[in-house]
């Protein structure tokens, strides 16, 4: 039941707001709400209930195992959020003179110091509010630096045809024409492709390491060459740093620009979908045009000062993607999980996240699940693909998905990369006990035997969750965005 | 090793399994001079107590001073229940509902929150968020380029009394997509848009106009006006508003003869604190014609296979992860945990919480000007009616005076100079409904001992 539909006239959480309606009469009458918004009316206890029991309808980290490629779902600290929600930064506006902000600006100065260190770049801003603004970031960095010395010409980037969907939407985002290029069967890039695809007209290419494959672009220092021989920059995806966190740097395979997913990698919390943090960061070549606000030191009498540099301090700076900071409790988060990790916990992720995803790779294999590459080294991530099952069974990857919500398990992401049918990409990350992807194996064992003996049932999934398969069609055909009450 | 579970039993059954030696095997395909040494550049771990004790420091810094800062950012009243409930772990480490029968807590939650936008707005539809006002109005301008069919012009229209830092996000977002923004200029003496240029600016093809209300000198602008004035030229109207006032005023479905088209604006005010500036998140209402326009996540209402009721995303046609180079945005992540809290806030106080904390914040507001309109040298620049946030111009230095101030513990305000030409001596104040008589006359008598110790009174 909707939140409107237990509502009833004048209720509200009184001891919430001010006791009466103060005296706004000198505000003409002409230019006042008539008619009042159509919100909830209810009591607070009916609120808290009825958000209380909304949650309880959700699949988390905190709940389940929550293996979904390509987002990371490791457990999110409640240490960093706790820390973070301290009176002191909660209560501080972000316009608060230097005087009241050497605490949160000294926090992000040394976040920025540690992920130079972690990605190998001379720069970082940690300003974009998500991984896509990130990339937008990164790209219009490559777009400032070709029009600052005059190299009009260069008018596409490059992509591989297993890249997110966020990678060219940037792109047209920034104004460059899209080229996709191949993926061999091996999973990494096609280098003769690139080959012919690049050339005066090349601003860069946009890519992935691993790639959204899972697997290691082994031969990232020749596309790297290729790449910069043309004149042309590489950017880095960073959704991936997971699998490589402590182990390489992007900065030490020829990347100039990349963008990190700070809610994937340094564990800040998934929300229900946001909010992310996607800062870049940048070599020396691409320093000048990193967006704003940065935080920096100064010295004075001693003393470290912390500040922020904005556009007067770096006049060809793209400019600034937010009104403020972005999304500074997230960076404040991250810094307290890299705090808490320190060097050799970060070392650690890429061992046991890429520990954690072979074992569990091996034991799909073992237990006759295709793996779409075989014969490489799982990364942080793997993809097994069902295009059999559909065949011969008529179960697709979907209907496995579905049947894993009945086992406790929420899905992995389905149907991504695009280029392999019918297909899972599982992440485990670092964070989960040997026992639970053990457990996750023999689910998918038993499931995979529904759907050999009665795959009706499989199809017909899920039958524990609080709905059954819902009509997306429906959904996009008869539009309800939006409950109209009478008042409205 | 903080989170990580294993024990050597555990890696060594694992590393059997998988048939290698060591963890170090399983990076063979990485060519060994690119495996980075260790990260001594940074610094060792430390424990959960020992990492509180530091971010303590930290905080208790920038802590006990009275805000009277706004510019954006509105300190309000967040009820407990807000928070304690938007951070229960099925909200907080839940992520985008892609299996939609796993995160129905979700998915109804932002369909709720859909609903109230609506309401409040007074317009049709609203998206799942996007990221702040800044870059929602930055999606909101290229939103109405598309979807003004009558105009295939690529220039939009602004307001010279826009929040400055919205229009510098602006310009970046859209600047590499040969978009260009121009300004109607200000009445200086009202504090509002010089209604009488108004003409000056006609015929010349803009796909839309900008309108914020308030707008950032906290002013009240006629928004019928200009509204009527953008339909008749041709013009989408796109309003930037703020949402605590929206219980106040006429919101933008109701603005001149047929509304505003889009409506944008940062939710922050609604349950969110300050907080350094975020995470917020940028709410974005549009008319139902022009819906397939809309950037970022839509929640729809449908049903399962038995017929009950159930979410899930829709229209993800428009997204990235299908259009690609063609989507609407590049957009992915929405700000769910943001739009949670501020859900639930708005369910709290309703419509009725609401009107009564935007009329407080506007007799605060009112009774900090006059009382600081009394005071020698000090004068109220806003002629006309405000909604919690006004000028005043000072006698001295602005920045002498908000130092001055700040060390006394009054955050007195934000000094214009740096965003306008020619208002030297100028800040912005606000006050809520957070601000008490006893503090409202902290902050007088502050500035009145402030000025008479640098000489200015």
């Amino acid at each position: 039941m909707l939140i409107f539909e237990k509502s009833d006239k004048g209720r509200f959480a009184t001891a919430q707001a001010p006791k009466s309606h103060a005296d706004v009469s000198d505000l003409p009458e002409s230019m006042l709400r008539k008619k009042p918004a159509g919100l909830p009316e209810v009591s607070e206890l009916q609120a808290v209930r009825h958000f209380t029991n909304l949650s309880r309808k959700n699949f988390s980290i905190d709940t389940q195992f929550y293996p979904l490629g390509s987002c990371t779902m490791k457990y999110n600290p409640r240490g960093a959020h706790r820390a973070a929600s301290l009176p002191g930064f909660l209560s501080r506006h972000p316009l608060a003179p230097e005087s009241h902000s050497q605490g949160y600006i000294s926090c992000v100065y040394e976040l920025q110091e540690i992920l130079k260190e972690v990605t190998g770049m001379a720069g970082v801003s940690l300003s974009p509010m998500a991984g896509a603004q990130g990339e937008f970031a990164g790209v219009a960095m490559i777009k400032a630096y070709h029009d600052g010395r005059k190299d009009f010409d260069r008018t596409e980037i490059i992509v591989p045809e297993a890249a997110h969907g966020t990678n060219p939407a940037t792109a047209v985002m920034c104004g460059y024409k899209v080229r996709e290029i191949p993926v061999r069967a091996d999973g990494d890039v096609d280098l003769d492709a690139l080959k012919e695809a690049v050339g005066p007209q090349t601003a860069g290419i946009m890519m992935t390491n691993p790639s959204t494959c899972g697997v290691f672009e082994k031969q990232i220092e020749a596309i790297a060459k290729t790449v910069h021989d043309a004149g042309g920059l590489l950017y880095y995806d960073g959704a991936n740093l997971n699998a490589i966190l402590g182990k390489v740097r992007p900065g030490d395979m020829g990347f100039d620009v990349l963008h990190m997913n700070l809610h994937k990698t340094f564990a800040t919390p998934h929300g229900g979908g946001g909010p992310g943090s996607g800062p870049v960061a940048v070599g020396e070549r691409l320093l000048p045009y990193l967006p704003t606000p940065i935080a920096g030191k100064r010295e004075e009498s001693g003393f470290d000062v912390f500040q922020w540099l904005d556009d007067s301090d770096l006049p060809e700076t793209i400019g600034r993607l937010s009104a403020f900071m972005g999304n500074a409790g997230i960076i404040l988060r991250a810094y307290i999980y890299a705090v808490l990790l320190g060097r050799e916990g970060l070392h650690r992720v890429g061992e046991y996240s890429t520990l954690n995803a072979n074992y569990m790779a091996k034991l799909m294999d073992n237990a006759g699940f295709k793996l779409a590459y075989p014969e490489r080294r799982a990364t942080h991530e793997f993809i097994v693909t069902f295009a059999k099952q559909a065949k011969e069974l008529g179960v697709t990857a979907m209907d496995y998905a579905k049947r894993l919500l009945d086992y406790g398990y929420h899905a992995p992401t389905t149907y991504f990369p695009l280029l392999v049918p019918e297909c899972f990409l599982i992440e485990p990350t670092e964070t989960e006990s040997i026992e639970e992807l053990e457990g996750f194996v023999e689910a998918m064992i038993k499931i995979q035997q529904e759907a050999e003996e009665k795959p009706e049932l499989v199809k017909q999934a899920p039958y524990t969750q609080p709905v059954s398969r819902l009509d997306d069609v429906k959904a996009a055909r008869e539009l309800d965005v939006a409950y109209k009450s009478d008042q409205n | 090793m903080p989170f990580i579970p294993h024990t050597d039993q555990d890696v060594q059954k694992m590393l059997d399994v998988i048939g290698v030696d060591t963890i170090d095997d399983l990076f063979d395909e990485i060519p060994v001079h690119l495996r980075a040494k260790s990260l001594d550049g940074v610094p060792e771990g430390l424990s959960e107590m020992e990492m509180m004790r530091r971010l303590n420091e930290r905080a208790d810094q920038d802590a006990g001073a009275l805000c009277f800062i706004g510019a954006g950012a509105y300190e309000h009243h967040i009820p407990a229940a807000v928070w304690d409930i938007a951070t229960r772990g099925e909200f907080m480490t839940a992520y985008t509902p892609y299996q939609a029968e796993a995160s129905q807590g979700t998915l109804q939650l932002i369909y709720e929150y859909q609903s109230m936008m609506c309401a409040l707005t007074g317009m049709d539809v609203s998206n799942a968020s996007l990221y702040d006002g800044a870059s929602g109005l930055a999606e909101a301008v290229l939103m109405a380029i598309r979807a003004n069919r009558k105009s295939k012009s690529r220039k939009v229209l602004s307001v010279s009394t826009l929040h400055p830092l919205y229009g510098k996000a602006v310009d970046s977002i859209v600047g590499n997509q040969d978009i260009s923004l121009d300004t109607l200029p200000m009445d200086d003496a009202n504090l509002t848009v010089d209604l009488s240029k108004l003409s000056e600016f006609e015929g010349q093809d803009y796909a839309a106009l900008i309108i914020s209300q308030p707008n950032f000198f906290g002013s009240i602008e006629d928004v019928n006006q200009l509204t009527n004035w953008a339909h008749a030229n041709g013009m989408l109207v796109i309003a930037v508003v703020n949402p605590t006032s929206l219980a106040l005023f006429t919101p933008p479905g109701e603005w001149g003869e047929t509304g505003a088209d889009i409506a944008v604006g940062d939710g922050q005010p609604l349950g969110i604190p300050l907080a350094s500036g975020g995470p917020y998140y940028g709410f974005i209402c549009c008319t139902q014609k022009i819906v397939r326009q809309m950037p970022g996540r839509i929640i729809g209402r449908t049903v399962d296979l038995e017929g009950k009721e159930g979410f899930t995303l829709t229209l993800q046609a428009r997204e990235q992860h299908i259009r690609r180079s063609k989507a609407t945005s590049n957009i992915c992540t929405n700000q769910g945990l943001a739009v949670t809290a501020s859900t639930i806030y708005m369910s709290l106080v309703g419509y009725e919480g609401l009107s009564r904390v935007a009329k407080a914040c506007h007799a605060n507001a009112k009774t900090l000007a006059d009382s600081l309109q009394e005071i020698d040298g000090v004068s109220v620049k806003n002629t006309g009616p405000f909604f919690h946030e006004f000028v005043i111009e000072l006698p001295v230095s602005a920045e002498l005076v908000l130092g001055e101030m700040a060390e006394r513990g009054v955050l007195a305000g934000l000094e214009i100079k740096p965003y306008f030409d020619g208002r030297d001596n100028q800040i912005l104040v606000c006050a809520t409904e957070v601000k008490t008589d006893a503090d409202l006359s902290f902050y007088a008598e502050t500035l009145k001992s402030v000025l008479a110790s640098v000489g200015g009174a």
